[in-house]
């Protein structure tokens, strides 16, 4: 190759590299705060800050929704499997959610450990499934965990 | 086998071949782009079956997925044409990335939009500040920087030089909004469709995707080369050949 080419070939790629590094670096540094919310255990592992505005997510707990007979107060767990985080919420909640459905949620976790919310997401995973499908599947009593 | 090369470069370093050349492939582009475009989005909006928790809302993945997926091509084709421009001083690769970078800005910005349409129902928020989302108005922002040096400068030459440098630059964003979801908590879900494992959806539901998905290239294909063709004329209107094709002449002389 022509020597200037060459020359030039180099330049572009220590732009390339220099750059990768830089940001690799830079994202390294930043890795913990990149993630949009804690996970249950990083709470439990008392990660998370109180009484400061933060995001948890997780599945919502089996039959851990417990609703205040007046107003839209509503009470759930959410897990990871490993802990639980007691999350109190008043507000409408997001059409996806359910029991056994991921969650993200925003609020402030207090001195009891409680999350309350004022904000709850629902998280969609990365499934998809005609309901025909998801019927049959119940049928033969196979969750879809299983199926994976 | 060289010389062969040899030539085959210097003809498509050529502006007037590349006229030439993309005027006879433009309707076998065009062509696919609307029939896929048609048929992709009547099979997924109206016969592929609806999901069982988002219900009709999830088909707006036939458009988002692939103007997503599309719009981080375009970037990386847009990167490796300046580079090219860059190194081996073509005029040819130099006009393609210019073209290109419009083409990616609106691919780009249709993804967040639609994104943010599924995400109202879906999440409950229509933005939310996730790596994945972040990242991709990251390289809306590239692609509007890039066609904003392209217009300020007077020469096309020092254009197209800070543009290609500034591409290259942003070619460290394809990484994180590729691998954002594996790497950390967000709240767009992972990707659906990996090399090494089946989708994770029955056939009925991704093979309108995919139609849709190479609908959206070749229309690609066939939205630069138009624009690159415009771009030609404009840069060549001094020469004798665009002063023919502008009089409506045949290319060559008889």
């Amino acid at each position: 190759m022509n020597p200037v080419r060459k020359k030039r070939l180099i330049v572009v790629f220590m732009i390339a590299f220099g750059a990768a590094t830089i940001v690799g670096l830079m994202l390294f540094a930043l890795s913990e705060n990149l993630n949009l919310f804690f996970t249950p255990s990083q709470i439990a592992n008392g990660e998370a800050p109180l009484e400061k505005r933060i995001r948890i997510g997780g599945l919502v707990l089996e039959d851990s929704v417990s609703r205040v007979k007046t107003g839209l107060v509503v009470e759930f767990v959410i897990t990871d499997n490993v802990s639980h985080v007691t999350v109190n919420y008043e507000g409408i909640l997001p059409d996806l959610f359910r029991e056994g459905q991921g969650i993200v949620a925003n609020g402030r976790l207090n001195q009891q450990g409680v999350f309350v919310a004022d904000e709850v997401l629902a998280k969609h995973d990365e499934n998809y499934m005609p309901p025909e499908a998801m019927e049959a599947m119940k049928n033969a009593g196979h969750p879809m965990e299983e199926e994976k | 086998m060289w010389a062969l090369v040899k030539e085959y470069y210097h003809k498509f370093g050529s502006p007037k071949h590349f006229y030439e050349l993309t005027g006879k492939l433009l309707p076998w582009f065009a062509i696919p782009a609307v029939l896929c475009l048609v048929v992709g989005s009547v099979w997924g909006l109206a016969f592929a079956p609806a999901d069982y928790q988002q219900g009709n809302s999830f088909r707006i993945m036939y458009i988002h997925v692939p103007a997503a997926s599309l719009a981080m091509s375009v970037y990386v084709m847009m990167a490796v044409a300046g580079a090219i421009g860059l190194i081996w001083k073509i005029k040819m690769a130099d006009m393609v990335a210019k073209s290109a970078a419009p083409i990616g800005a609106a691919f780009t910005l249709l993804a967040l939009v639609t994104g943010a349409i599924w995400g109202k129902p879906t999440w409950g928020t229509w933005w939310v500040w996730d790596a994945r989302l972040t990242s991709m108005l990251v390289m809306l922002f590239l692609y509007v920087g890039i066609i904003s040096l392209q217009a300020s400068f007077d020469s096309a030459k020092s254009a197209a030089k800070s543009s290609a440098v500034l591409a290259i630059v942003g070619l460290v964003n394809l990484p994180i909004i590729k691998y954002s979801v594996d790497w950390w908590n967000t709240l767009h879900q992972s990707a659906s469709f990996t090399v090494s494992d089946k989708p994770a959806m029955p056939p009925e539901m991704y093979l309108p995707l995919i139609v849709m998905v190479f609908g959206y290239y070749f229309l690609f294909a066939t939205l630069l080369m138009m624009i690159t063709r415009c771009e030609i004329l404009e840069r060549e209107v001094r020469s004798r050949w665009v002063a023919r094709v502008l009089l409506n002449r045949p290319l060559k002389k008889n």
